[in-house]
């Protein structure tokens, strides 16, 4: 471990409120251990703003932020750092994300995800209820509480697992949003579809799901997919972008299967 | 306070089915009728709400975060416990029963515990047919893992991170009530107080964290799935918004706090790196498989881990526990760490507090490839926030806060001594007396939220027969004004400190006097610090911004304020009960080989705490455990 302290300026984006202007207001922060997560940096500069120790420019206040868990797993931090969401390291969140990754002198610019559908709260925090709506019209499997059969009785091979599971650890963070050019949700919304389509259980409602997924979505505001790969390649949890192909498979299917129904 | 568990006659195997069967039922038609309040939406909040919207009733969900999904649950690791016998080795509801009660160091209720177990098998059922992706062998079948020193195989899991995939599972049901209609969601909402109205729960006081308007809700009942209170100690496993406010709200309001005292220290996580630290990583205990824990021999060994010869090295936990080695229970490996640490031979520099975790003989022994099968994704995950590779070099480790035992009291039904307020999961102080064993929280949380709570309530529901109120009513005016009056209050401190240096002031309180190992001159020294540092925090802490907007200091500064009293009541707790059980050791109470030493004739009781205010010393009530089936008997790892 180093420790070397750095220096950094940091390009922050402030923003009162949904409906009022923002802009980057730069901010210095000194003895910045390599060994602090990135938003440990952020504590240490609010602090510092509200103290009095580190000049607050045009008196925006402390710094707001989403953040929770800061384990990489909640999906609730959310900024975009260096142009990149969740930053320069791949397949890490801007929690996970430590200073390490930096150098003493670096300009660091921070701003929020940008997205129609994902409207700005307040500095670098977004609303992404959008995509609670979308698991709501769909991303389930209609079970009651107490009408399982036991757990064994449908056998499921582990290589159908694992893919399974691999699609279901997305953390709905919106980084794929942020990320692509036309701010589409297809990665998100094809992960869900995949990790349901890939379990035999998922099988009863598998039309249903997906059309009434993609229709929520589009209402949402999302744009649609352009095949950039952006979302994939800032995707913390490395989704795949077989989850858009698979996507696009299932909604052509349940279109062509429910058609005159 | 009158404590009446409620618990059901009859011989324990058929407790539940008789309960069930005596239990009043709410008419289906009816059902609708009745409006039920949700505080919480991790795994206890979400499987109780979905499941009460799919009987019926109309259901309104509160949560901090902006999705229902981010609860701290999200984070569990491990994986969860059902007595299954999948594996043929000899498992059963009874022996997970057993291994429950014996694990929690006989500080918990025989009846409750056996419920739980027989409950854990659907749990598995109900999670696996939502499409939740537990690992699979190539036969198709469910794995098991052996988790936390058990000697059966009964930890179902999702690699490492099961707790995400059963919350998904159960956050997935509850968005399908919402799109149905049945539930209301309210996201970014936090609970600031509880209405007690003729002795019953009747509402609570939220604030819009976006748009800060104070607001009154009124139900036919109250659950409160607000998790646990590790925060109070600032450093903590769990995620940064855990807080301690709704429970110790409804404690101001007349609800019975059990054995505040009883919490977990894990003893694998990632030690404190600087005084910048704001939280502690867990590293899941899975690691103590393969990994061997030691330190030098020598006090201050300046050397690197590599330069160490075997015979230099203290491998204490194989030393001390040849039978249990590194898989002793939780807080023995926790307790151990502290003392080598304590004796100036922690691996992090000198005075340091680290230990290290071992796969060299692993490595060697199974290959890098197999290591990495295993554990390849926490190894990344230390190497991301450590900078070492654990494959090259020994992970350093230190026991950090993770887990509360205690909680709100309540009975079998899961209400508390407040009628109409029920508590589930980390909230209450049910199942897992003074230490929990791994994997038994996600079990807990579900069993009380898909099982136990949508009948216990009806039972409720059925029999209270209270009058509708509207949020006009005059108590419930009262306590949105005295919210008000608070949130002003925090909103005027424009002192010199930040909020968070009064909670790290706090937590290494709460840590060097009411953590590991407690004594009582450390702990009066507490009950004296503590009074003293919330004056200086009303006095001299600054609150930025308005009430008006998203200002999460005003929510940090309204939850520190809690932990503030709180803390108090822990160290009360823990001067009280003079004896060594599970988490809780006091100094004074050991054996001379230096082992937890319990006092089942005068401590076998839940201590329960009534609220005097603040700052006066709260009344303490005893619920006496029977033991019937597990015979009291001492914990050996040796
Ligand atoms: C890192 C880690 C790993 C773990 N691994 C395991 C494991 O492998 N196996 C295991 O069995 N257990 C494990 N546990 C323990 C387990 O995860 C928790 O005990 C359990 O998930 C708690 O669930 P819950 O539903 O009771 O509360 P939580 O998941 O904490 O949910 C609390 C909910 O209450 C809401 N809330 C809180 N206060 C308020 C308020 N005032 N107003 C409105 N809403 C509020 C929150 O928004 C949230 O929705 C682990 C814990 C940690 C910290
Ligand atoms: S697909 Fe990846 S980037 Fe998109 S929400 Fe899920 S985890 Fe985040
Ligand atoms: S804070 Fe939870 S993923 Fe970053």
């Amino acid at each position: 471990m180093s420790k070397q302290t750095m220096s950094l300026t940091l390009h922050i984006w402030r923003q009162p409120g949904p409906d009022r202007p923002g802009r980057l207001v730069p901010y210095k922060v000194t003895d910045v251990s390599p060994d602090m997560s990135f938003l440990e940096m952020l504590d240490v500069l609010n602090e510092g703003i509200i103290e009095g120790k580190i000049k607050d420019v045009g008196n925006y206040g402390p710094v707001v932020f989403d953040h929770d868990c800061r384990e990489g797993i909640c999906g609730m931090c959310s900024m975009v750092v260096n142009g990149e969401p969740h930053g320069p390291r791949r397949g890490t969140t801007t929690c996970q994300l430590h200073m390490r990754s930096f150098e003493d002198g670096d300009e660091i610019y921070i701003e929020p995800w940008r997205a129609k559908a994902f409207p700005i709260v307040k500095d670098l925090v977004v609303d992404r209820s959008a995509f609670d709506n979308i698991i709501a019209a769909g991303g389930f499997i209609s079970v009651n509480t107490g009408s399982a059969p036991d757990a064994n009785a449908i056998p499921i091979g582990k290589r159908d697992a694992d893919e399974a599971f691999d699609y279901a650890a997305c953390i709905g963070c919106g980084a794929c949003v942020a990320a692509c050019p036309n701010a589409s949700a297809m990665l998100f919304v094809g992960a869900k579809v995949a990790h349901l389509v890939k379990m035999p259980q998922g099988q009863v409602e598998r039309e249903s799901r997906v059309i009434n997924m993609v229709s929520t979505m589009d209402d949402a505001g999302f744009g649609a997919c352009t095949n950039h790969g952006e979302c994939s390649r800032s995707c913390p949890k490395e989704i795949s972008l077989d989850a858009i192909m698979l996507l696009n498979r299932e909604y052509m299917r349940a279109t062509v299967k429910t058609r005159g129904k | 306070m009158q404590l009446n568990a409620r618990i059901p006659s009859g011989p324990i195997a058929k407790k539940w089915d008789r309960h069930r069967f005596e239990m009043k039922l709410v008419n289906p038609a009816n059902k609708r009728k009745f409006d039920v309040i949700v505080v919480g939406s991790g795994l206890a909040g979400a499987s109780a709400s979905a499941t009460m919207a799919e009987l019926g009733y109309n259901v309104r969900c509160f949560c901090f975060q902006d999705s229902p999904r981010r609860a701290h649950s999200i984070a569990a690791q491990g994986g969860i416990n059902a007595a299954k016998n999948y594996q043929n080795d000899g498992d059963s509801v009874y022996r997970l029963f057993y291994d429950t009660v014996k694990g929690g160091d006989f500080r918990a209720r025989e009846a409750n515990v056996y419920r739980l177990a027989q409950i854990s098998v659907n749990i598995i059922d109900q999670c696996a047919a939502q499409g939740v992706p537990f690992a699979r062998e190539y036969g198709g079948v469910l794995d098991n893992r052996s988790f936390g020193g058990a000697q059966v195989s009964r930890t179902f899991y999702a690699r490492g991170q099961t707790g995400q995939q059963l919350l998904l599972g159960a956050y997935q049901a509850l968005e399908r009530q919402i799109g149905l209609g049945n539930v209301k969601m309210h996201s970014r909402t936090e609970m600031l107080d509880v209405v007690v109205i003729d002795g019953h729960a009747r509402g609570i006081i939220t604030r819009n964290l976006v748009t800060g308007e104070i607001q009154s809700w009124t139900a036919d009942a109250i659950v409160l799935a607000t998790g646990g209170y590790g925060n109070t100690y600032y450093l903590s496993t769990n995620a940064k918004g855990c807080n301690v406010t709704a429970s110790y709200r409804a404690y101001k309001r007349g609800a019975g706090f059990a054995n505040p005292c009883f919490t977990q220290i894990h003893p694998t996580c990632i030690p404190v790196s600087g005084h910048y630290q704001s939280k502690l990583t867990l590293m899941s205990e899975s690691l103590r498989n393969d990994g061997r824990v030691w330190v030098p021999k020598k006090k201050g060994d300046p050397r690197s881990p590599k330069d160490i010869p075997e015979d230099e090295r203290d491998y204490y936990l194989e030393r001390k526990y040849p039978s249990f080695g590194n898989l002793v229970p939780r807080d023995v490996a926790a307790r151990s760490a502290k003392y080598v640490c304590d004796e100036g031979r922690g691996v992090n520099g000198p005075g340091s507090h680290a230990v290290f975790l071992d796969f060299a003989d692993a490595v060697e022994r199974l290959g890098a490839n197999v290591v990495a099968d295993r554990y390849g994704n926490l190894f990344d995950m230390y190497e991301r926030i450590s900078g070492d590779n654990p494959y090259k070099t020994p992970m350093k480790i230190f026991p950090a806060v993770h887990y509360t035992m205690g909680g709100l009291w309540v009975d079998y039904n899961l209400m508390s001594s407040i009628p109409g307020l029920h508590v589930i999961g980390e909230a209450n102080f049910s199942d897992h007396g003074a230490n929990r064993l791994g994997a038994s929280a996600l079990m807990q949380g579900l069993a009380d939220g898909y099982f136990i709570l949508p009948y216990t309530i009806g039972n409720y529901l059925a029999t209270a027969k209270q009058p509708k109120i509207t949020p006009e009513h005059a108590a419930m005016k009262a306590a949105e004004q005295a919210v008000r009056d608070r949130t002003a209050k925090l909103l005027s401190l424009d002192g010199k400190r930040t909020v968070d240096s009064f909670h790290r002031e706090l937590g290494l309180i709460m840590w060097d006097y009411c953590g590991i190992s407690r004594n009582r001159a450390g702990l009066e020294k507490a009950l004296q610090l503590i009074p003293e540092l919330r004056e200086r925090f009303w006095r001299e802490a600054s609150v930025p911004g308005s009430g008006e907007e998203l200002n999460p200091w005003l929510e940090k500064a309204g939850r520190v304020a809690d932990f503030l009293e709180f803390g108090e009541i822990m160290c009360h707790d823990a001067l009280q009960r003079e004896e060594s059980c599970g988490g809780h050791f006091r100094e004074e109470y050991q054996t001379p080989g230096g082992e937890a030493q319990r006092d089942d004739e005068n401590y076998c009781y839940g201590a329960v705490w009534e609220y005097q205010g603040v700052g006066t010393t709260p009344t303490l009530h005893k619920e006496h455990y029977q033991f019937e089936y597990v015979k009291l008997a001492t914990r050996n790892y040796k």
